[in-house]
């Protein structure tokens, strides 16, 4: 028996993800965003969280899956990893579950489309469910945007 | 108790009376002779001491202590300054600078004294020169006794005082046993005797006294015109005073409690009234300022944070008071409108405090640098004084927390390869003391800070050649430039003129790191010279970071707000008179041609083109001596915005340089004005 997670579940183009509880701040209902110009596309601009100026990102975007416009269902979940805070947006978010850190497994090479360096491993759940856990620091990790815009360039 | 509670405050002291040490003993180093400033630098020494005695760090005591018996000696007029004693007490202040340190860092503030303890026991015994003979001799002597006797100088200026006529009292207060505050009630009866003339000596000392090291009764020597019954009556007006005894002195008196003189004292008595004496009593008292009555300041210690929050706080209720207005002027209702303008008023008011509460006068950064340009100048091998202006002025902490590391670049870029070494200087006419000025003043919305030496000026010729030699231009754009812009070439990255890599200054990494530091502090940096003139460094820095005030303006569905302070005006552009000159866009305004930007294609607004417009609101914007006219959708107003920054996710994009929080919720970004002039 490994360690107890507290896990955030979230979907995101009919998978579900998880990261884990300590690194979310909050989760919001979608609000106005103010857009920032000379951005990657995938940055959708800045919130005022209670405010906190805060840039949001839209995960779709960021790994290149199709975006979608905003449902009644989407929400923005803020984390904050390092000395980094940003908002994603997400298909839904709804649920907080508990899983056994034993029961992660390393990541296939790509899993819903998505390049297995964002990603912590993928959880097998009691129902049979697998929940992908993301690699926050990754995500966020800015020189690879840097990288990218210079090849869009 | 614990003693950790007490540490921060320690640290603080102790910082300050460092400070003030190095601030003395260079005043001291160009007037050896001023005992006033000995007396200045013994009561911070013996501060010092006390406090880390305390607080347990041994050899910080120890050393001050050592320091401290030095000093008694010069201020006694045991012993004379030489450069050999001002080098040790120097490196003995660097030594308790590196332990304070240590202690900040969470060490224990241990280090190896002995070396420095050494050389100042020599000191003390007279063993540092040959011809101390006179001060070995004076030195057992130099003990401070328990009884209240004067020391040469203190005596001379009572009987010279006697000698015109003032009168000499030896006041005796003691205060109650079961008084709570009795350094209050010491410091009442200062003030007192500071309105009846001049205070000459108090036993215990007014440090002491300040800080309740004194058992219930202390001794002060004064000088006055009020009779001795007066002078009684008004001492035992004050509450909890058990007795006074006055008791005027005359010549003979004053005699008795002097210390028989020394042989070698005659002259000093000699040339010590007439310094003192010709000034009178009024030039005394600006010389000596009112001990008791100007040290107890008062202010308090606030933690750092604490003002961020304050700050943070007000910045909130700022945004609702923008929102309320709006409102208010929606809803029309007189009385609503009323309230919300009396809350503006009372809200810019406290903007106001909040904004001075967080000024920090530059003195903070300056104070370290007199030092330093004599250490350099000496490691140099060269003559130069620093003379400091306006250190009065006051710049937000956030942005004197950021501006000492590039003074220090500058003023060592000056002393290193500004002023020239004292046989050039001679030979070019010059006196052979190089001259950097240091001036801070306000001017608008901005604080200047300049660093002007007298030394030899940049060269044209060696910076463009060193430019082209490092690939940042070619000859032929070098040819083209003004002297300006080739001045400025000596920020491009990369960039050193010093033909010797010096230990000082010639790292190659030098003033390219200056002016990004700056520009991030939104200021800028230029540069004047004249060849064999000198040089002159501009910094402007704006006055606050957190709150600025802006035109907001409509983009389309979007809204921008602008700093005020790069605005000089706004207009309105017809298309008919945006000329394109080369394939750029320029108007003629006010006699010269300056370019137009579009700041929806700036911002690459998904709503509103410019080109579909035949007449454009435009703003004119300045950045140095640079112009330029940005076209705009409408403008809503001006108005007080709270800096916010974009978040570190967003940094490093350059056309916005914060965001901002407008009475809507709505966040609007506040666009860069150098993003706008290149």
């Amino acid at each position: 028996m490994g360690e107890e997670l507290k896990v955030i579940v979230f979907a995101l183009a009919g998978e579900q993800y998880g990261i884990e509880v300590d690194k979310v701040r909050t989760i919001e209902r979608m609000m106005p965003i103010t857009r920032v110009p000379k951005t990657p596309a995938f940055v959708k601009g800045v919130i005022n969280l209670r405010g906190v100026v805060i840039p949001v990102i839209d995960l779709r975007g960021r790994f290149g899956l199709p975006e979608t416009e905003a449902t009644d269902t989407s929400r923005i979940i803020i984390v904050q990893v390092n000395d980094l805070e940003v908002g994603f947006i997400v298909d839904a978010a709804n649920d907080v579950i508990d899983i056994d850190s034993d029961r992660i497994d390393s990541p296939p090479e790509v899993v819903g489309g998505i390049k297995a360096k964002y990603l912590r491993g993928v959880a097998r759940l009691d129902d049979d469910r697998l929940l992908i856990m993301l690699n926050l620091v990754e995500v966020l990790n800015k020189e690879e945007i840097i990288q990218l815009e210079q090849f869009e360039v | 108790m614990d003693m950790n509670a007490y540490l921060s405050m320690f640290i603080d002291e102790s910082n300050d009376h460092l400070q003030a040490l190095n601030e003395n003993l260079l005043r001291l180093e160009n007037s050896p002779d001023d005992l006033t400033i000995v007396q200045d630098i013994f009561r911070s020494a013996h501060t010092l001491k006390g406090m880390s005695a305390t607080m347990g760090f041994e050899d910080l005591a120890h050393l001050t202590h050592e320091m401290e018996n030095v000093l008694d000696l010069v201020r006694n007029g045991k012993l004379s300054m030489d450069s050999f004693i001002f080098d040790t007490l120097f490196k003995g202040l660097d030594a308790l600078e590196s332990m304070v340190k240590d202690i900040v860092g969470g060490g224990t503030g241990k280090l190896d004294v002995t070396e420095l303890v050494g050389q100042l026991k020599k000191i003390v015994s007279g063993e540092h020169t040959a011809g101390a003979e006179a001060a070995a001799s004076a030195a057992p002597q130099a003990q401070p006794s328990g009884e209240a006797v004067l020391d040469q100088y203190q005596y001379s200026v009572l009987q010279q005082s006697i000698g015109t006529g003032h009168r000499v009292y030896r006041t005796i207060v003691t205060i109650r046993k079961d008084c709570v505050l009795k350094s209050a009630r010491a410091y009442m009866v200062f003030n007192v005797l500071e309105q009846a003339g001049e205070v000459v000596k108090s036993q215990p000392s007014v440090q002491d006294i300040e800080q309740e090291k004194f058992d219930n009764s202390f001794t002060v020597f004064l000088i006055s015109q009020w009779t001795a019954d007066d002078l009684k009556k008004q001492i035992a007006g004050i509450s909890e005073i058990e007795a006074v005894e006055v008791t005027e002195l005359d010549a003979e008196a004053l005699n008795a409690l002097s210390r028989p003189s020394q042989p070698s004292e005659p002259e000093r008595k000699a040339d010590k009234p007439q310094a003192a004496g010709p000034a009178g009593q009024a030039g005394q008292g600006e010389k000596r300022p009112p001990a008791a009555g100007g040290a107890v300041a008062k202010t308090i210690r606030v933690d750092i944070e604490r003002l961020d929050v304050l700050m943070n706080l007000f910045s909130e209720l700022l945004i609702d008071r923008v929102r309320l207005e709006q409102l208010a002027s929606e809803i029309r209702s007189a009385e609503l409108t009323e309230t919300v303008e009396h809350m503006s008023r009372i809200s810019a008011d406290l903007q106001n405090i909040v904004l001075k509460l967080r000024m920090v006068p530059v003195e903070t950064v300056f104070n370290r640098f007199p030092r330093m340009v004599r250490d350099l100048a000496k490691s140099l091998n060269k003559k130069v004084d620093l003379v400091i202006t306006g250190a009065e002025t006051e710049l937000d902490r956030t942005v004197i927390d950021e501006i000492g590391d590039p003074l220090v670049h500058l003023l060592r870029n000056s002393v290193d390869h500004g002023i020239e070494p004292a046989d050039k200087r001679l030979e070019a006419g010059k006196p052979e003391t190089g001259t950097v000025h240091l001036r801070a003043f306000h001017s608008g919305n901005n604080v200047f800070i300049e660093i002007e030496d007298d030394g030899g000026g940049i060269r044209r010729d060696k910076v463009l050649a060193t430019a082209v030699k490092r690939g940042i231009i070619t000859e032929e754009q070098g040819k083209a430039m003004t002297d300006e812009e080739v001045y400025m070439l000596i920020f491009a990255p990369g960039f050193s003129t010093a033909e010797q890599v010096s230990d000082i200054s010639g790292r190659g990494v030098g003033l390219d790191v200056v002016r990004s530091k700056i520009n991030s502090l939104g200021g800028s940096v230029t540069v004047r010279s004249e060849l064999g003139k000198g040089t002159v460094f501009s910094i402007q820095l704006p006055l606050t970071l957190s709150i600025i005030s802006a035109m907001l303006l409509k983009l389309g569905s979007e809204k921008y707000a602008i700093p005020l302070s790069s605005i000089m005006e706004t207009t309105i552009i017809k298309r008919s008179q945006i000329h394109n000159i080369h394939g750029n866009a320029m108007i003629e305004f006010r006699g010269a041609i300056i370019p137009v930007v579009s700041l929806a294609e700036l911002v690459d607004s998904p709503d509103y083109d410019d080109k579909r417009e035949e007449e454009c609101e435009a703003i004119i914007i300045r950045k140095g001596d640079k112009w330029a006219a940005v076209l705009v959708d409408d403008f809503i107003g001006q108005s007080d915005i709270v800096l916010k920054p974009l978040g570190k996710y967003l940094s490093g994009y350059s056309v916005i340089s914060g965001a901002t929080i407008l009475g809507d919720g709505q966040v609007a970004l506040i666009i860069d004005p150098n993003a706008m002039i290149r």
